[in-house]
């Protein structure tokens, strides 16, 4: 079984509110060295077959579906 | 004039879409659940379609990315491929640009609210068949109620010069200001089109202001054009 770990953020460029909310809580609490945050999305796959089709496959996935190209970018880790 | 108004698992303003269309703009309008692969009554033809807003698939992932992909939008894109008018309204337009019937995207207000009230928009760009009745430069009074409504676009630039800007936010005199702008969208845009000119997404709820009772009749306008246009009366005005 493969496993992979998907990693969706937004593109440098993009507003992220969230992520700016984030930090400035941060900032509050005391931890004033924090000069930015991003927030994004962890996504866990398990895969039958083998590792270098697993590759292939997750790569049209995050094209498809997991993430938005348009102000998303993805990247992958797997392991069997 | 046959409308169909597609309605996913989430979908909350298809019932307003319907008494819209149905019983304010006087067209036959049904229901195409998210499982159907056409859009008309035992497969008969449509004239026009309706994405209605909600929070189809409970918005998960992102806010349209799983409506885009169910089996309806693939009648969708058929139609829309072949010229037929598509208006996809709030959650609606975020299910178009994911599906790619529309270009850009919507994220995040940048007010991190949901954002729920009446905004003002001006109406420009270049005639479609869902806003060629209205005449270029009118303010509608219509709500906005969403979390997910900041246009982004790659090539904004491009789009205005395109003329698929079709609306946007303004002040309560029409100023394109900041303050009127109620998600940060990329400049001040509210809604556009495609390149042909007959799928137009927006996110503010034209649906929801269509009879006087409701405090405001200016988005039956859209509704009215889109009917003038399929009478063969369309123009812009």
């Amino acid at each position: 079984m493969i496993h992979a770990k998907v990693y969706v953020t937004l593109k440098r460029g993009v507003l992220d509110p969230q992520g700016q909310a984030v930090a400035r809580s941060l900032a509050r609490l005391g931890f004033a060295e924090v000069a930015d945050a991003r927030i994004g999305k962890y996504i866990e796959l398990k895969l039958e077959g083998d590792r270098a089709a697993a590759e292939k496959r997750l790569k049209e996935m995050c094209e498809r579906l997991l993430a938005n190209t348009v102000i998303e970018e993805y990247r992958y880790e797997v392991s069997e | 004039m046959k409308i169909a108004i597609v309605r996913f698992p989430g979908s909350n303003c298809d019932d307003d879409a319907l008494h819209v269309l149905g019983r304010v703009v006087g067209a036959e309008a049904r229901y195409a659940w998210h499982k159907e692969t056409s859009l008309g009554e035992r497969g008969e033809s449509v004239d026009a379609v309706v994405i209605p807003g909600g929070f189809s698939y409970g918005d998960y992932l992102r806010a349209g990315a799983m409506a885009a992909h169910s089996p309806v939008m693939g009648a969708v894109k058929e139609f829309a491929e072949r010229g037929g008018p598509v208006l996809a309204i709030c959650n609606g337009f975020q299910i178009a640009c994911e599906a790619g019937l529309l270009d850009g995207a919507l994220t995040r207000n940048a007010s991190l609210h949901f954002e729920c009230r009446d905004v003002y928009l001006v109406v420009e760009g270049k005639p479609t068949p869902w806003t060629s009745g209205i005449p270029a430069g009118r303010l509608l009074r219509v709500p906005i109620a969403h979390a997910e409504g900041r246009f982004v676009h790659p090539d904004l630039a491009a789009v205005e010069k395109e003329g698929r800007v079709m609306f946007r936010y303004v002040d309560a005199g029409g100023g394109e200001t900041e303050a009127a702008n109620p998600n940060g969208s990329m400049g001040n845009v509210a809604g556009i089109s495609n390149a042909r000119g007959n799928v137009v997404g927006l996110m503010p709820h034209p649906e929801r202001a269509s009879e006087p009772v409701l405090g405001s009749a200016d988005g039956r306008l859209v509704f009215e054009s889109l009917k003038a246009h399929l009478e063969g009366k369309g123009r812009r005005v």
